[in-house]
């Protein structure tokens, strides 16, 4: 986005997303992909700001979501005062106290852990995850014990005459929200200070000769971070109506990083399409298989191995081959590794599946359904079979490797070339 | 009163031992590689389970040899094949592949063994009381616990203080370079170093299996206190580990005993506290509830104002 010169293209790329997310309901109107793209919204907002620290200003947190969390509590307990003080606050501005709380939490833990960096500010943030997480089950006054705090989003004052009782309406307040801090959070990367968290993250030791303190710098994006996060849980507390003492645990933390990274820390659109997907997947993957985190665990693990930029990184190594008109010079190649990468992803999950089948879904008996194929997961065959797949699929994509490669290289050469011209 | 103190001691030793067998690998790769390995504790777990299903087939016994060197063989292939790939890309890269790796055990372990937690049971010759002490049994199991994270302990030493191996670790803890300068084979010694932590953490998994529950959670939640252990013992310090995993230990098992909270302390003074005062909860919770706090509040505390630790001799 950064060569973007032209103001008005420049307008022109928040125009149209907005005006993709007031279409997107009339495109998907079903009740369950309504539900699914209001889940979408907060998820972005909150691997947005996780990614202020991970990917912009380089310190990897291990307890975000107490801040996602807190912002939640924050907002339920609000709505529920204002409901019962009929206090003339409508709905749509309560995010932001959820954000004020976040930024609160942030500013009392982010005092403490940013006077580190690297692996101690991971640990620390560890801590203060794990306190927090305790602290929700004595606190049951704040945290509601067990069942969590339980609210009413249809209470509030009418806003142009909505009640939020919809999800349509939900999901515009949602969208708004979303739209308004992806905007808030790109335009913070622009400033100099988010040049600052970029200068920290790359080089700390140059940053401080400058004359910058690195702490305050980082404690800065740790505030701006927890202050969007808060909106994430604030809306998520008015999506679902009920907070829980799970939000603020080490398992929504790690999510949020799962996410996070698949999507690419290393770009601003990274952990949008990270949000987007794990959501999707999320909801789509658990109906058709109980080991979808297994699959989850494995993808991240793959990304961190082979593609640390995530999947925008993939996605923009492309983009200067698709500006210079060289990209199709790729297709062959890539026609080619196709096969062999689709035959060790359906090899892989068919190990999977048959081995979730005969491990977790034994009583069932053995014959199983993946897709449209029936098998009998005992079956010496089958399992000959799959294995043979996954083999001659890795062993192909071996052979090949070196071909899309410089298949690649030559492509970007061209690329370079005419843009030398 | 002399009661809950010996017992809770007695246990509190054992927790804080147990602590120890798996915070001694994970401060020894954390040192050495600058590795911290978010799945230490899930070798932990892998180790109880293993154990598990090997005493199904020939008992408690082969199990305890069996189940450590399976673990620590995994834990030298980890390294050998994921880690060394990652490096190149940075310590957030390691920290993060060993994070995504804790995720998938833990996944494969409730897709193989279940959510709920499996039958470990000690094995027969030890399933009888020790000694009995003011009418309260005490299993010889967990004595025998004592005594191998104990002997372990000790092995452990000799070898890092006595033997040539231990040498070329400890020199490689400090300056891995000038150890590969002088021709010895560093990222062997990792690997090595790597698998024998993992197969310790798999030893204390087999030998706390029986005695508490082994089930999928049981990484998750012990992970976060190994970390507090190594920091506050201090990086590559093994004493410190030591010092603060029996501390650790016995702070949490005596809390846990404890059931006072804030208010029963005030009654006397004639302060009376309920759940309705300013604080409400804060007051009415008794040590016992507040013992899972303990760890994070001292590891905040020594990341704060002593980052080397109680035995480290550099920052974290």
């Amino acid at each position: 986005m950064s060569e973007i010169v032209n103001k008005n293209g420049y307008w022109m790329q928040w125009v149209l997303a907005a005006l993709t997310l007031i279409a997107l309901p009339y495109v998907f109107s079903s009740g369950a992909s309504l539900t699914m793209m209001c889940l979408m919204g907060f998820a972005i907002i909150f691997s947005l700001s996780y990614n202020m620290l991970l990917g912009q200003t380089g310190i990897l947190s291990f307890g975000h979501a107490v801040y996602y969390g807190m912002g939640g509590f924050m907002t339920a307990h609000a709505l529920n005062v204002i409901a019962a003080g009929k206090l003339p606050i409508p709905l749509p501005v309560m995010p932001l106290i959820g954000g004020l709380a976040g930024l609160f939490f942030a500013m009392l833990f982010g005092w403490v852990s940013t006077k580190r960096a690297g692996t101690a500010f991971s640990m620390i943030s560890l801590g203060i995850g794990e306190l927090v997480a305790a602290c929700s089950l004595i606190l049951r006054g704040f945290f509601g014990g067990e069942g969590g705090i339980s609210t009413s989003r249809t209470e509030t004052m009418k806003f142009f005459g909505m009640n939020f009782g919809p999800q349509i309406q939900v999901y515009y307040l949602i969208a708004a929200w979303c739209l308004v801090c992806i905007a808030a959070m790109y335009l913070f990367t622009r400033t100099p200070l988010g040049r600052m968290c970029n200068a920290v993250r790359d080089n700390p030791e140059r940053a401080e000769f400058v004359g910058y303190s690195t702490q305050m710098v980082r404690f800065i994006a740790f505030c701006a971070s927890g202050f969007f996060a808060g909106v994430a849980g604030g809306l998520s507390a008015i999506h679902y109506e009920i907070v829980t003492s799970s939000v603020i645990g080490a398992g929504p933390s790690g999510y949020v990083l799962l996410m996070s990274y698949i999507g690419g820390v290393s770009f601003f659109i990274g952990p949008i399409i990270g949000a987007v997907l794990m959501t999707a997947l999320q909801i789509s993957l658990s109906d058709y298989t109980g080991a979808w985190m297994l699959y989850v665990g494995l993808m991240f693990v793959m990304v961190v191995m082979f593609a640390p930029g995530g999947l925008a990184g993939l996605l923009l190594m492309h983009k200067p081959m698709l500006m210079r008109g060289t990209l199709r010079r790729l297709l062959p190649a890539y026609g080619l590794a196709v096969v062999p990468v689709l035959m060790v992803t359906a090899g892989g999950v068919l190990v999977v599946e048959t081995c979730y089948h005969l491990l977790v879904k034994s009583s069932e008996g053995t014959t199983m359904n993946v897709l449209w194929l029936q098998y009998d997961a005992k079956s010496p065959w089958a399992w000959s079979a799959i294995v043979a797949l996954f083999v001659a699929g890795g062993m192909a994509l071996r052979k090949l490797s070196p071909f899309v490669a410089e298949a690649f290289h030559d492509a970007v050469k061209q690329a370079q070339s005419k843009g030398a011209q | 009163m002399l009661e809950l103190i010996i017992f809770s001691t007695l246990n509190g030793l054992l927790y804080g031992l147990l602590l120890f067998l798996l915070a001694s690998g994970l401060t020894l790769i954390f040192s050495m590689m600058g590795v911290l390995n978010f799945a230490h504790a899930s070798f932990y777990m892998l180790g109880a389970y293993f154990g598990f299903q090997i005493s199904l087939y020939v008992g408690f016994w082969p199990g305890l040899i069996l189940a450590p060197l399976l673990v620590g063989g995994i834990g030298a292939l980890v390294e050998r094949y994921g880690l060394r790939t990652v490096h190149k890309h940075g310590h957030v890269a390691e920290l993060l592949f060993t994070f995504g790796l804790a995720f998938m055990i833990e996944e494969l372990v409730q897709m193989v063994w279940g959510k709920v937690p499996v039958d470990y049971r000690v094995p027969d010759l030890l399933n009888f009381s020790a000694f009995t002490l003011f009418s309260t049994t005490y299993p010889a199991f967990r004595m025998f616990m004592l005594i191998t994270s104990v002997v372990v302990f000790l092995g452990l030493l000799l070898l890092l203080t006595r033997t040539r191996v231990g040498l070329i670790i400890r020199a490689a803890l400090t300056h891995p370079n000038m150890v590969g300068m002088l021709g010895h084979n560093v990222p062997l010694v990792f690997m090595l170093v790597f698998g024998v932590g993992c197969g310790l953490a798999a030893l204390a998994g087999v030998i706390a299996g029986p005695a508490l529950v082994t089930q999928p959670a049981m990484a998750a939640s012990l992970g976060p206190i190994l970390f507090v252990v190594v920091v506050v013992g201090g990086l590559g310090s093994l004493q410190g580990a030591f010092i603060a995993a029996l501390l650790i230990g016995l702070v949490q098992t005596f809390a846990v005993a404890i059931n006072v909270s804030v208010a029963d302390v005030l009654a006397p003074l004639g302060i009376t506290l309920t759940r309705d005062s300013i604080g409400g909860d804060l007051w009415m919770a008794t040590v016992a509830q507040v013992a899972p706090i303990i760890p994070y509040l001292l590891l905040v505390l020594v990341l704060i104002f002593r980052p080397k630790g109680l035995m480290g001799y550099r920052e974290t």
